[in-house]
């Protein structure tokens, strides 16, 4: 890859240090929502690494999503992901968004989060607890420096 | 007539937590029409319980939600114990009551915050879920796990309470007391709360019958209704409840039932951990449970939850069926929405805030009587919201400030 010029570097390292989040639920029991809220006052206070919850797709990077994808909300979480400008990451909160979980074959469910979008990062957990969604969101913040790095070396 | 705009709210959506959809018709700014669509979150549980085992069933069933997992497990252990004629442990009926009243204080904590934030007072959003940590490290101390607990088993509890516990709740619940008495507080003697969430999304006592609605949207009408009152389970035939109620029947009197609520649930705590009785906390259930079917009622925090099971004698069962308290609360809720304002909207729904602070600073008026349009300056506008609060009779220069510092 080419290297980046002095303004992209400015814009990747901006997008680094505060990334925008956005958060959907696609079919969770609320139990990893509320975990996700949870990250984001004052005991875990995921502001604290310039993220931010915004309520259009338009305007974030992150994409964070739990529960099982059900039927009704699939054609939705497409059309919310291809909404999102690029580049674009999609964190897979909880279990059932890794993989199905207890909800795996339902007959309403269509499975893990990555059966319909692709996914940057899994937190495993009923419910993820805060600690690991920012231990999830600062992974995702180093790897995408190092990669950015990798990029002018 | 003036022009009808509809507006679909949902299902994703930035204050909604939860895909759920909303078409909503505006006259100005008037709702006239709403319609709830849900099903977005539909998985198919009760189909999926009628092809795992009773224990596995278990731990489905405390998925429904994460909020109230203790109160759907409960009331699907009732129904089964109930089924298989076996009576639990004293102390396990107190602990799961402990664990109830835990829920049931950390669900109106979240409740409170929630309602903070859509009405644009994010500090009681911010204060109110830091002290739900408290509570939800306490559960994490007793079940081993922040949401779904999973304490509870057929025939009785997983875990026993020890000494060092109740020490550590009765820790908790007095610092939760003392907030919570700022938050009544803030609820009873606060005039702007008051202005802006009185009279917003009325249901009053014959429409609360009529549509079926129940847990505080009930209580706040004046029904007073509590199925730990009206049908004791676990330890609540000895811990007595006081059914806290209001006549405000709007979304006012809902905060208030909540916070008062929070303070009886801290009563019930303190009475649940003075008189635990010693013993077992498990007894044996049988793997197979008899043929037959029955209805088990629980007290969630957001009201009656009711549970159907039907067993045919294998370790299968043959249907079950969930109706959770929000279920019978939204039928009344098409009802609340209409002849409120779009501004009420997100909080009469408590989870729907649409953006319109970022619309332009000049706003036209369009005056349906007259026909006459005129144009709002930023300063004239400013003017209108003060009179709009005068006739609401709060008077923004002369509001005091009443509340307690922290
Ligand atoms: S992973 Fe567990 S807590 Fe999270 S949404 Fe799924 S069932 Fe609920």
């Amino acid at each position: 890859m080419a290297k980046r010029n002095i303004i992209e570097k400015a814009i990747d390292w901006s997008r680094r240090k505060s990334p925008w989040i956005i958060h959907f639920n696609a079919g969770a029991c609320n139990g990893c929502d509320i975990e996700v809220v949870d990250a984001l006052t004052p005991r875990y206070d995921v502001e604290r690494f310039g993220m931010l919850l915004k309520g259009t797709p338009r305007h974030a990077d992150v994409l964070v999503c739990t529960g099982a994808v059900t039927l009704q909300t699939r054609d939705r979480l497409k059309r919310i992901y291809e909404q999102m400008p690029e580049p674009k990451f999609v964190l897979a909160v909880g279990t059932c968004a890794c993989s199905g979980g207890i909800f795996e074959d339902c007959y309403c469910v269509s499975g893990g989060m990555d059966t319909v979008v692709p996914v940057s990062a899994y937190i495993p957990g009923c419910a993820a607890r805060p600690e690991a969604i920012l231990d999830a969101v600062v992974k995702l913040l180093t790897s995408l420096e190092k990669s950015q790095k990798a990029i002018d070396n | 007539m003036s022009k009808r705009v509809v507006i679909p709210i949902g299902p994703q959506h930035p204050a909604l937590k939860e895909p759920g959809s909303f078409i909503i018709t505006l006259e100005g700014e008037k709702v006239v029409g709403a319609q709830v669509e849900v099903g977005y979150n539909h998985r198919g549980i009760e189909k999926a319980c009628e092809s795992r085992t009773y224990i596995q069933n278990l731990y489905i069933i405390e998925r429904v939600c994460g909020i109230c997992s203790h109160a759907h497990s409960t009331a699907y252990l009732q129904a089964i114990e109930e089924l298989a004629g076996v009576a639990i442990p004293r102390r396990a009926a107190y602990i799961r009551s402990i664990m109830g009243e835990l829920e049931r204080l950390h669900s109106h904590l979240l409740w409170l915050g929630v309602a903070g934030h859509e009405i644009g007072f994010d500090t009681l959003f911010m204060y109110a879920w830091r002290d739900r940590e408290l509570v939800l490290d306490v559960l994490a101390m007793l079940g081993g796990n922040r949401v779904n607990y999973g304490i509870n088993t057929p025939g009785g509890v997983r875990r026993d309470i020890d000494p060092e516990h109740i020490q550590k709740i009765r820790d908790m619940v007095d610092i939760v007391e003392e907030r919570n008495k700022y938050y009544i507080n803030l609820a009873l003697g606060e005039t702007t709360l008051h202005a802006r969430l009185g009279g917003v999304g009325r249901l009053s006592h014959e429409e609360v019958i009529k549509f079926g609605a129940v847990g505080p949207v009930a209580r706040a009408a004046g029904v007073a209704f509590d199925v730990r009152q009206a049908e004791p389970y676990a330890a609540y035939d000895e811990a007595q409840v006081k059914v806290i109620t209001d006549d405000h029947a709007d979304v006012f009197g809902r905060t208030v039932v909540r916070v008062l609520e929070i303070m009886e649930s801290i009563r019930l705590l303190r009475f649940l951990l003075d008189n635990l009785p010693e013993g077992e906390i498990i007894t044996k259930m049988p793997r197979r449970i008899p043929a037959g079917e029955t209805v088990s009622r629980y007290e969630a925090p957001r009201g009656e939850d009711v549970h159907y099971v039907c067993a045919n004698g294998t370790d299968i069962l043959e249907r079950i069926r969930v109706r959770a308290p929000t279920e019978a609360n939204w039928h009344g809720m098409s009802h609340m929405l209409e002849n409120d304002y779009l501004a009420d909207v997100s909080i009469i729904i408590a989870a729907i805030d649409p953006c319109y602070s970022c619309t332009d600073r000049s706003i036209v008026i369009d005056n349906r009587d007259s026909g006459q349009q005129t144009i709002f300056d930023w300063k004239q506008l400013r003017q209108y919201s003060i009179d709009w609060y005068r006739n609401r009779g709060v008077d923004p220069a002369k509001l005091a400030n009443r509340l307690p510092r922290l």
